[in-house]
Protein backbone atom coordinates (compact mmCIF):
# COMPACT_ATOMS: atom_id res chain seq x y z
CA UNK A 1 0.00 0.00 0.00
CA UNK A 2 1.40 2.94 -1.01
CA UNK A 3 1.47 6.30 1.45
CA UNK A 4 -1.56 7.81 -0.06
CA UNK A 5 -3.51 4.94 0.32
CA UNK A 6 -1.96 4.18 4.08
CA UNK A 7 -3.01 8.06 4.87
CA UNK A 8 -6.63 7.12 3.82
CA UNK A 9 -7.33 4.11 5.21
CA UNK A 10 -6.22 5.69 8.76
CA UNK A 11 -8.41 8.65 7.83
CA UNK A 12 -11.32 6.41 7.45
CA UNK A 13 -10.31 4.43 10.81
CA UNK A 14 -10.24 7.69 13.23
CA UNK A 15 -13.41 8.82 11.53
CA UNK A 16 -15.00 5.75 12.47
CA UNK A 17 -13.04 5.52 16.57
CA UNK A 18 -14.44 9.01 16.86
CA UNK A 19 -18.16 8.45 15.94
CA UNK A 20 -18.28 5.51 18.64
CA UNK A 21 -17.06 7.99 21.30
CA UNK A 22 -19.13 11.04 20.05
CA UNK A 23 -22.86 8.42 19.52
CA UNK A 24 -22.17 7.94 23.40
CA UNK A 25 -21.37 11.76 23.96
CA UNK A 26 -23.98 12.91 22.07
CA UNK A 27 -26.46 10.72 23.53
CA UNK A 28 -25.01 12.19 26.45
CA UNK A 29 -25.36 15.93 25.79
CA UNK A 30 -28.87 15.97 24.21
CA UNK A 31 -30.32 14.07 27.17
CA UNK A 32 -28.42 17.17 29.22
CA UNK A 33 -29.35 19.80 26.80
CA UNK A 34 -32.58 18.66 26.75
CA UNK A 35 -32.71 18.70 30.98
CA UNK A 36 -30.98 21.72 31.05
CA UNK A 37 -33.47 24.18 28.88
CA UNK A 38 -35.95 23.16 31.17
CA UNK A 39 -37.09 26.76 32.72
CA UNK A 40 -34.47 28.37 30.86
CA UNK A 41 -30.47 28.67 30.82
CA UNK A 42 -28.88 30.49 33.62
CA UNK A 43 -24.95 31.12 34.03
CA UNK A 44 -25.39 29.65 37.73
CA UNK A 45 -27.02 26.46 36.63
CA UNK A 46 -24.51 25.73 34.31
CA UNK A 47 -21.45 26.58 36.16
CA UNK A 48 -23.05 24.72 39.34
CA UNK A 49 -22.89 21.60 37.53
CA UNK A 50 -19.63 22.24 35.54
CA UNK A 51 -17.12 23.94 38.07
CA UNK A 52 -14.69 21.55 39.92
CA UNK A 53 -16.25 18.38 38.22
CA UNK A 54 -13.86 16.21 37.44
CA UNK A 55 -16.10 13.99 35.58
CA UNK A 56 -17.59 16.98 33.65
CA UNK A 57 -13.88 18.00 32.65
CA UNK A 58 -13.31 14.25 31.19
CA UNK A 59 -16.17 13.75 29.44
CA UNK A 60 -16.31 17.66 27.88
CA UNK A 61 -12.52 17.11 27.13
CA UNK A 62 -13.05 13.66 25.48
CA UNK A 63 -16.41 15.27 23.52
CA UNK A 64 -14.14 17.71 22.35
CA UNK A 65 -10.93 16.11 21.00
CA UNK A 66 -13.11 13.56 19.27
CA UNK A 67 -15.09 16.45 17.06
CA UNK A 68 -11.97 17.80 16.42
CA UNK A 69 -11.31 14.80 14.88
CA UNK A 70 -14.30 14.19 13.38
CA UNK A 71 -15.69 17.41 11.89
CA UNK A 72 -12.64 18.01 9.47
CA UNK A 73 -12.63 14.76 8.37
CA UNK A 74 -16.06 14.82 7.56
CA UNK A 75 -15.13 17.67 5.84
CA UNK A 76 -12.41 16.79 3.26
CA UNK A 77 -15.17 14.79 1.71
CA UNK A 78 -17.78 17.41 1.56
CA UNK A 79 -14.90 19.54 -0.26
CA UNK A 80 -14.13 17.26 -2.35
CA UNK A 81 -17.51 15.57 -3.76
CA UNK A 82 -19.41 19.47 -3.97
CA UNK A 83 -16.42 21.72 -4.33
CA UNK A 84 -14.30 19.98 -5.88
CA UNK A 85 -11.36 20.63 -3.98
CA UNK A 86 -8.88 18.19 -3.01
CA UNK A 87 -5.14 18.37 -2.03
CA UNK A 88 -2.81 19.47 -0.05
CA UNK A 89 -3.82 22.84 0.25
CA UNK A 90 -7.19 21.38 1.26
CA UNK A 91 -5.75 19.36 4.27
CA UNK A 92 -3.79 22.25 5.48
CA UNK A 93 -7.32 24.41 5.84
CA UNK A 94 -8.62 20.75 7.44
CA UNK A 95 -5.38 20.87 9.87
CA UNK A 96 -6.00 24.09 10.79
CA UNK A 97 -9.78 24.07 11.30
CA UNK A 98 -9.19 20.74 13.59
CA UNK A 99 -6.48 22.76 15.35
CA UNK A 100 -9.01 25.38 16.11
CA UNK A 101 -11.72 23.38 17.10
CA UNK A 102 -9.49 21.55 19.22
CA UNK A 103 -8.17 25.17 20.78
CA UNK A 104 -11.48 27.03 21.15
CA UNK A 105 -13.31 23.64 22.33
CA UNK A 106 -10.87 23.10 25.48
CA UNK A 107 -10.86 26.49 26.09
CA UNK A 108 -14.46 26.40 26.54
CA UNK A 109 -13.96 23.42 28.53
CA UNK A 110 -11.38 24.71 30.92
CA UNK A 111 -14.03 28.40 31.20
CA UNK A 112 -16.97 26.34 32.53
CA UNK A 113 -14.50 24.02 34.83
CA UNK A 114 -12.10 26.54 36.76
CA UNK B 1 -25.72 10.85 -12.27
CA UNK B 2 -27.95 13.44 -12.81
CA UNK B 3 -30.67 10.74 -13.47
CA UNK B 4 -33.36 12.06 -10.12
CA UNK B 5 -34.69 8.43 -10.15
CA UNK B 6 -31.48 7.01 -8.88
CA UNK B 7 -31.35 9.60 -6.37
CA UNK B 8 -35.22 9.54 -4.80
CA UNK B 9 -34.80 6.86 -2.50
CA UNK B 10 -34.66 6.83 1.48
CA UNK B 11 -30.98 5.98 1.50
CA UNK B 12 -29.95 8.76 -0.75
CA UNK B 13 -32.26 11.12 1.39
CA UNK B 14 -30.40 9.56 4.42
CA UNK B 15 -27.32 10.30 2.68
CA UNK B 16 -28.11 13.93 2.18
CA UNK B 17 -29.49 14.83 5.58
CA UNK B 18 -26.60 13.85 7.02
CA UNK B 19 -24.24 15.57 4.89
CA UNK B 20 -26.02 18.61 5.26
CA UNK B 21 -26.54 18.35 9.40
CA UNK B 22 -22.44 17.59 9.57
CA UNK B 23 -22.00 20.35 7.78
CA UNK B 24 -23.96 22.68 9.87
CA UNK B 25 -23.04 21.28 13.13
CA UNK B 26 -19.18 21.64 11.97
CA UNK B 27 -19.83 25.27 11.13
CA UNK B 28 -22.20 25.45 14.42
CA UNK B 29 -18.84 24.12 16.57
CA UNK B 30 -16.66 27.22 16.66
CA UNK B 31 -19.71 29.45 17.66
CA UNK B 32 -20.75 27.16 20.30
CA UNK B 33 -17.44 26.71 21.54
CA UNK B 34 -16.64 30.69 21.87
CA UNK B 35 -19.75 30.95 23.43
CA UNK B 36 -19.16 28.93 26.02
CA UNK B 37 -15.80 30.55 26.77
CA UNK B 38 -17.50 34.01 27.65
CA UNK B 39 -17.64 32.03 30.84
CA UNK B 40 -13.85 32.92 31.62
CA UNK B 41 -14.82 36.52 31.94
CA UNK B 42 -17.14 35.62 34.55
CA UNK B 43 -20.93 34.62 34.64
CA UNK B 44 -22.38 38.21 34.21
CA UNK B 45 -20.62 38.18 30.31
CA UNK B 46 -22.30 34.47 30.15
CA UNK B 47 -25.51 35.44 31.42
CA UNK B 48 -25.75 38.13 29.04
CA UNK B 49 -24.83 35.98 25.87
CA UNK B 50 -27.32 33.47 27.34
CA UNK B 51 -30.05 36.40 27.42
CA UNK B 52 -29.33 37.15 23.51
CA UNK B 53 -29.76 33.61 22.92
CA UNK B 54 -33.34 33.58 24.13
CA UNK B 55 -34.68 35.66 21.22
CA UNK B 56 -37.00 33.79 19.42
CA UNK B 57 -34.97 33.09 15.90
CA UNK B 58 -32.26 31.95 18.25
CA UNK B 59 -34.26 29.80 19.81
CA UNK B 60 -35.33 28.35 16.86
CA UNK B 61 -31.93 27.96 15.57
CA UNK B 62 -30.97 26.02 18.09
CA UNK B 63 -33.58 24.28 18.19
CA UNK B 64 -32.71 22.98 14.30
CA UNK B 65 -28.88 22.61 15.68
CA UNK B 66 -30.54 19.91 18.37
CA UNK B 67 -32.67 18.44 15.62
CA UNK B 68 -29.36 18.56 13.46
CA UNK B 69 -27.39 16.76 16.13
CA UNK B 70 -29.88 14.09 16.69
CA UNK B 71 -30.28 13.52 13.01
CA UNK B 72 -26.43 13.14 12.81
CA UNK B 73 -25.89 10.78 15.73
CA UNK B 74 -29.45 8.33 13.74
CA UNK B 75 -27.22 8.63 10.28
CA UNK B 76 -24.26 7.86 12.08
CA UNK B 77 -25.08 4.83 13.87
CA UNK B 78 -26.57 3.16 10.87
CA UNK B 79 -23.64 3.79 8.88
CA UNK B 80 -21.82 2.46 11.52
CA UNK B 81 -24.13 -0.72 11.72
CA UNK B 82 -23.90 -0.83 7.82
CA UNK B 83 -20.34 -1.08 7.86
CA UNK B 84 -19.61 -3.07 11.39
CA UNK B 85 -22.61 -5.43 11.54
CA UNK B 86 -24.09 -8.16 9.05
CA UNK B 87 -27.72 -7.51 8.80
CA UNK B 88 -27.71 -5.43 5.67
CA UNK B 89 -31.49 -6.26 4.72
CA UNK B 90 -32.46 -4.19 7.53
CA UNK B 91 -31.03 -1.01 5.90
CA UNK B 92 -34.24 0.63 5.25
CA UNK B 93 -35.36 -0.06 9.22
CA UNK B 94 -32.10 1.47 10.26
CA UNK B 95 -33.77 4.89 8.22
CA UNK B 96 -36.61 4.95 9.70
CA UNK B 97 -35.35 4.20 13.13
CA UNK B 98 -32.72 7.06 12.20
CA UNK B 99 -35.27 9.32 11.73
CA UNK B 100 -37.59 8.48 14.23
CA UNK B 101 -34.78 8.99 16.67
CA UNK B 102 -34.48 12.54 15.40
CA UNK B 103 -37.90 13.09 15.84
CA UNK B 104 -38.28 12.36 19.02
CA UNK B 105 -35.25 14.59 20.38
CA UNK B 106 -36.59 17.42 18.34
CA UNK B 107 -40.28 16.78 19.98
CA UNK B 108 -38.44 16.68 23.57
CA UNK B 109 -36.43 19.72 23.04
CA UNK B 110 -39.24 21.82 21.55
CA UNK B 111 -41.10 20.58 24.67
CA UNK B 112 -38.40 21.53 27.05
CA UNK B 113 -38.25 24.83 25.81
Amino acid sequence: MNSRARGETWLWIAQRASAAVLAVCVVVHLGTVIYAVRGGLTAAEILGRTRGSLGWLAFYALFVLAAAVHAPIGLRSVLAEWLGWRGPSRDAALLAFAVLLAALGMRAVLAVFA
Amino acid sequence: MTDIRARNHPSYWTFVVHRVSGIALALFLPLHFWALGQALEGAPRLDAFLAWSAQPLVRLAEWGLVLALAAHLGGGLRVLALEFLPWRDWQKSLTAAAAAATLAVGLAFALAL
